[in-house]
C-alpha cells in the first residue's frame, strides 16, 4: 500500500497496518506523539486498535517541552 | 488587505490562549498589537525572575500571577483590546469552559504531557475550531529546523526536535520565533476566512 506520512509518500509491503506498527517500523521514538488519520486525531490507547490503508493521509507531530 | 481591513475583521474575532509563558505572553501581544478583539487567556502561574530571559513580563511584575500581568501589559499597548484572564490551573474538565467562545486556540504551554491533554481534549470538544500547537523552541541557532506543520485543524509550529533541558535552555529569540509563528497562523486562518465564505474553507 502507498500512504502519504507527514507530507511524503511511503510504501509498504502490507495491505493495512496499525497505528503501532507504523511507529515501530519508521523508527518514531519520541515520548510524546500526536497521531492523525486523514486529519482525525488517534489517542494513544487506540495506537494498537487504529489501522491505517492505502491511500491515507497520517500525520505523526513530535511534542517535545518547551515555552 | 491593508491594515484596516484586517483590523476590521480581526476586531470580532476572539482568540484563546493556554499558558501564559514564553509563547502564550508573546504571541498574546502580537496579536493584540494586529488588533484582534478579544484574547482569552489562562494560566496558573506567577512570574519569576528566570522568566525574564523570554516571556513579555517586566522586573516589578515578579511575584504576580501571569495572566493578570500579561492583561496589564497588553492594557498599556492598546486598551481597546478585551483581555479576560483565568488565573486558574487548565485541565480537561475546564477547558471547554474557559475556551468555548475562541475562534482559535493557542496551546501555549511548557511540558510536553500538557500539551498532548490540550489537543486531545480540544478535538472532543471543538474539532471544528483549529488549535494552534508550539513544540521545539530550546536553545539557539538553527533558524531552518524551525517548521509549520497543518494535519486537518491541528496547526504545529517549531522544530519538533529540541527539548529544554539543563544544556539547552529557552531563550527569547528562538521562543520569540515560534511564539510570533503561532501568531502569524491564527490571523492568517482568520483572515482567510474572511475571503471565503464560512464553510467553504478548502482542506
Amino acid at each position: 500500500m502507498e500512504i502519504t506520512l507527514n507530507n511524503r509518500q511511503e510504501c509498504f509491503d502490507n495491505e493495512k497496518i496499525t497505528v503501532s506498527e507504523l511507529l515501530t517500523l519508521k523508527n518514531f521514538t519520541f515520548k510524546l506523539l500526536v497521531v492523525k488519520i486523514n486529519g482525525k486525531l488517534i489517542k494513544r490507547d487506540q495506537y494498537n486498535s487504529a489501522t491505517i490503508k492505502n491511500g491515507d493521509d497520517v500525520s505523526v507531530i513530535h511534542l517535545v517541552s518547551g515555552g | 488587505m491593508n491594515d484596516r481591513h484586517i483590523r476590521q475583521v480581526l476586531q470580532y474575532k476572539t482568540i484563546g490562549i493556554a499558558g501564559c509563558g514564553g509563547l502564550g505572553s508573546n504571541a498574546a501581544v502580537a496579536l493584540a498589537r494586529v488588533g484582534v478583539g478579544k484574547l482569552i487567556v489562562a494560566d496558573h502561574d506567577t512570574v519569576d525572575i528566570t522568566n525574564l530571559n523570554r516571556q513579555y513580563f517586566f522586573l516589578h511584575q515578579v511575584g504576580q500571577p501571569k495572566c493578570f500581568a500579561l492583561r496589564d501589559n497588553i492594557g498599556m499597548i492598546d486598551p481597546a483590546v478585551n483581555v479576560v484572564a483565568h488565573h486558574i490551573k487548565l485541565i480537561s474538565e475546564n477547558i471547554a469552559m474557559i475556551f468555548n467562545r475562541c475562534d482559535i486556540l493557542i496551546e501555549a504551554f511548557d511540558a510536553a504531557d500538557q500539551k498532548n491533554m490540550l489537543i486531545e481534549t480540544w478535538s472532543e470538544i471543538a474539532p471544528e475550531k483549529p488549535i494552534i500547537s508550539g513544540s521545539g523552541i530550546a536553545g539557539y541557532g538553527n533558524n531552518n529546523m524551525i517548521a509549520y506543520s497543518k494535519s486537518g485543524n491541528l496547526y504545529v509550529c517549531g522544530d519538533q526536535h529540541t527539548e529544554v533541558s539543563e544544556d539547552n535552555p529557552p531563550l527569547a529569540p528562538r521562543v520569540g520565533i515560534v511564539a510570533h509563528m503561532q501568531a502569524n497562523t491564527a490571523i492568517d486562518i482568520l483572515l482567510q476566512q474572511k475571503r471565503i465564505p464560512y464553510g467553504n474553507n478548502p482542506e
